[in-house]
């Protein structure tokens, strides 16, 4: 029997998915179709008028080598930030879901650091890594200027990837305890009875189960890290020193807001849109209708 | 009973109505400025002792946090009809503002309106930032301001220097002996502070930060700073960073140059003058501290030092009323006793002549604790103004200031050689001044 519903009245689907279109029009494709105009123009900052210039916006960015230092960069950070976050959400979500004491407690503890805002967390890390007031600034003490994220460009940016990271570890924990929550208790007890050690258990029969899971986070981690750095590195370092801290999103801003170039940041803006795009359809196409195991 | 309760209410809806008529009846416009804390607070009295002052008008006094974050949220507003009708714009985002048509001239407003203003009377420094090149003013001159050399008398005694440094062969002398007596922050230095560091130090030394005159001949200027004076002074600074003479003390420390001042943490500092009396505030007690004009190379004709802060653009796209009531709160801010009120309680330069003129006979300088203001007037007006110390006229100045910043910090922290991080700031600046000569083309500044 098919199971499917009709409208009689041709208006009325439109009208009831009219709010959700009216939404994403306004929000979606209205600003970002002023973005594509502008990175075809050069726009004057306080309005006024523009001139078309073709695709000299993209040209003057992929010929800039430091643009090409930021791509670099966004790439490492959102590598490194992804890869932290979810071992230890893994690690984590794996101890929690095993009946051990204070499971409970863990379980629900965990998923905190998903609810603080990355600005708060931002000034609250800057707070602790703070070379000269923090407290892991105090191994300065014992070893004078061996951290230094004010002037070390390395030091910073590994600081703005942990705390990333640091965020991000209550959303996949979530995700993680509820696919391993999932699994079919007797599977793991099978293999118990088989001798596998807990270690053992998870790479060869966890892992390989809730590999659908692993893959939506691994997707959505690295958007994320693409486009919500901003917050962080907005209240952590604003990019510095000299730039080491500053990913595309955050460059853009930097081009658009604090150096008026409009019709440049519009340009980095679009390619950073293509890049999220090009993750999202790898999701959909690839990873949502591959790894299934059921 | 229920009767009269019913009259009572009746009659206090009619007085209210009353009361509130005259309000309904006032004009409401808005001010946006990018200052906080203390200065905030400060503008905050001064709108509300304008509100008070008169029944016509109502202004509403909005903080955006600083210079930078007022500029974007302006610029954004203005694009959606929504902007205020005063906004507070620095002296960086100057340009920008003067060739976009987005403003109402100070001159024509106050004229209109029917202010006889003395536009003579304002300091020479300060029209040159913010009039055109007649000198006809655009924006009304606000908070002004130049960078000072501010030193710990106490530290500097004990290594037995008396008086004020004035050259920077004395200040890598005193470094030097306060190093070498234990103090551990000679020189509080900030690689973010480069409004004092290299745009005042060029003024100073009559260094061109770009030709066509810093940019006021045109806007196909090219930047000049990677030549001449500032590229031997920022081996200097490497030479002093190294030595550990200067400390780097900024906002990403999490200890601003400014607070390791107040804290006897270090015993030289430079800021603007506007910090004078954030510094007399907060100084730990017993700290006897001083302020000087910057200091200059031995052998060097001291020039003018360059005007900073912000200055009121009145925007366009506003009613006549709100008009009105803006070149009222000008009119109200130039009053001689409420330029007097703003200059103590800040530490901002009085902008006009005869203000200066009635501080100083009134004895406001020669006494603790606004002694030594008076020489961020002596900075500002040592010579007449030359073609690279009148001000600098570049496009998205902010974006040049950054490639200074990410240059002396590169020197610093990277060892960068020198010559090669200015001739790369240098580069991407005039990269950023053709782009910005091609959005405006075909204009010329006012």
């Amino acid at each position: 029997m098919e199971r499917r519903a009709y409208y009689r009245n041709g208006t009325l689907p439109w009208l009831l998915i009219a709010p959700q279109l009216i939404l994403v029009l306004v929000f979606f494709y209205w600003p970002t179709s002023q973005a594509l105009y502008w990175a075809f123009t050069l726009e004057q900052p306080w309005g006024g008028g523009n001139s078309w210039v073709g695709l000299s916006n993209f040209l003057s960015i992929f010929g800039d080598g430091r643009y090409w230092a930021t791509v670099g960069r966004s790439a490492f950070y959102a590598i490194a930030a992804t890869g932290i976050s979810m071992v230890i959400a893994l690690t984590l979500a794996m101890f929690a879901d095993r009946a051990l004491k204070g499971t409970k407690l863990f379980q629900s503890v965990f998923v905190w650091p998903y609810a603080i805002a990355a600005p708060a967390a931002g000034v609250a890390f800057r707070f602790i890594f703070a070379p000269e007031a923090g407290i892991i600034g105090s191994i300065n003490e014992m070893w004078p200027g061996i951290w230094n994220p004010a002037t070390n460009g390395g030091h910073a940016l590994a600081m703005v990837i942990v705390c990333h990271a640091w965020l991000g570890i209550g959303y996949n924990f979530i995700f993680f305890l509820a696919a391993l929550q999932m699994l079919p208790r007797s599977l793991t007890e099978a293999g118990a009875m088989d001798g596998a050690r807990p270690f053992q258990r998870m790479i060869d029969l966890q892992l390989p189960l809730i590999a659908p899971t692993v893959f939506f986070l691994l997707i959505m981690n690295l958007i994320s890290s693409f486009t919500d750095s901003f917050g962080l590195i907005d209240v952590m370092t604003e990019g510095g020193p000299i730039n080491s801290t500053e990913v595309m999103v955050y460059k853009l801003y930097v081009d658009g807001f604090k150096g008026l170039d409009y019709s440049g940041a519009a340009a980095q803006s679009i390619v950073l849109m293509l890049l999220v795009i090009a993750l999202t359809f790898v999701q959909f196409r690839w990873v949502e209708k591959r790894v299934h195991y059921n | 009973m229920t009767f009269n309760r019913l009259l009572g209410a009746a009659t206090t809806v009619a007085a209210l109505a009353l009361a509130t008529a005259p309000t309904l009846a006032q004009t409401k416009f808005e001010f946006w400025y990018g200052l906080s804390g203390d200065l905030s607070d400060r503008i905050q009295d001064m709108c509300k002792d304008f509100n008070a002052s008169q029944a016509d008008y109502e202004i509403v006094c909005v903080s955006q946090d600083n210079y930078e974050a007022n500029l974007q949220n302006t610029i954004a507003a203005f694009r959606a009809n929504k902007q205020p009708t005063i906004a507070q714009i620095s002296d960086g985002g100057t340009v920008d503002l003067m060739l976009s048509g987005a403003y109402l001239p100070v001159r024509q407003l106050m004229e209109e309106n029917g202010y006889d203003i003395n536009w003579e009377d304002y300091f020479s420094g300060v029209a040159s930032y913010f009039a055109t090149s007649t000198g006809e003013l655009l924006a009304m001159p606000f908070n002004n301001s130049t960078a000072m050399f501010y030193y710990n008398t106490d530290a500097l005694k004990a290594v037995g220097f008396e008086g004020a440094p004035e050259t920077w062969e004395q200040v890598e002398k005193i470094a030097r002996d306060l190093k070498a007596a234990g103090y551990d922050c000679p020189v509080a230095f900030d690689p973010t502070g480069q409004w004092q560091w290299w745009e005042q130090f060029s003024a100073i030394h009559n260094q061109p930060i770009a030709s066509n005159g810093n940019g006021y001949g045109g806007l196909d200027a090219e930047v000049l700073f990677n030549q001449g004076k500032f590229v031997d002074q920022l081996g200097w600074f490497k030479k002093m960073y190294d030595e550990g003479l200067f400390v780097v003390k900024s906002k990403a420390t999490g200890d601003t140059a400014n607070d390791a001042f107040v804290n006897a943490r270090c015993q030289m500092s430079s800021s603007s003058v506007a910090d004078h009396g954030f510094i007399g505030k907060q100084a730990v007690e017993g700290m006897h501290w001083d302020v000087a004009m910057l200091p200059v190379w031995e052998g060097t004709e001291r020039q003018n030092s360059l005007v900073g802060g912000a200055a009121l653009w009145t925007l366009k796209g506003k009613s006549a009323e709100e008009y009105k009531g803006a070149a009222a709160f000008y009119a109200f801010i130039a009053k001689p006793e409420q330029a007097e009120w703003w200059s103590t309680v800040t530490g901002y330069i009085p902008v006009t002549n005869s203000g200066y003129d009635a501080m100083v006979a009134k004895g406001f300088y020669s006494e603790a604790p606004y002694k030594g203001r008076e020489l961020a007037l002596k900075s500002l007006t040592f010579t007449p103004p030359s073609e690279y110390t009148r001000g600098v006229r570049l496009g998205n100045f902010g974006a040049v200031r950054k490639e200074i910043q990410d240059a002396m910090s590169a020197v610093l922290f990277n060892n960068v050689p020198v010559q090669q991080a200015l001739d790369d700031a240098a580069t991407r600046s005039n990269e950023v001044l053709r782009k910005f000569e091609a959005t405006y083309a075909g204009k010329t500044l006012p």
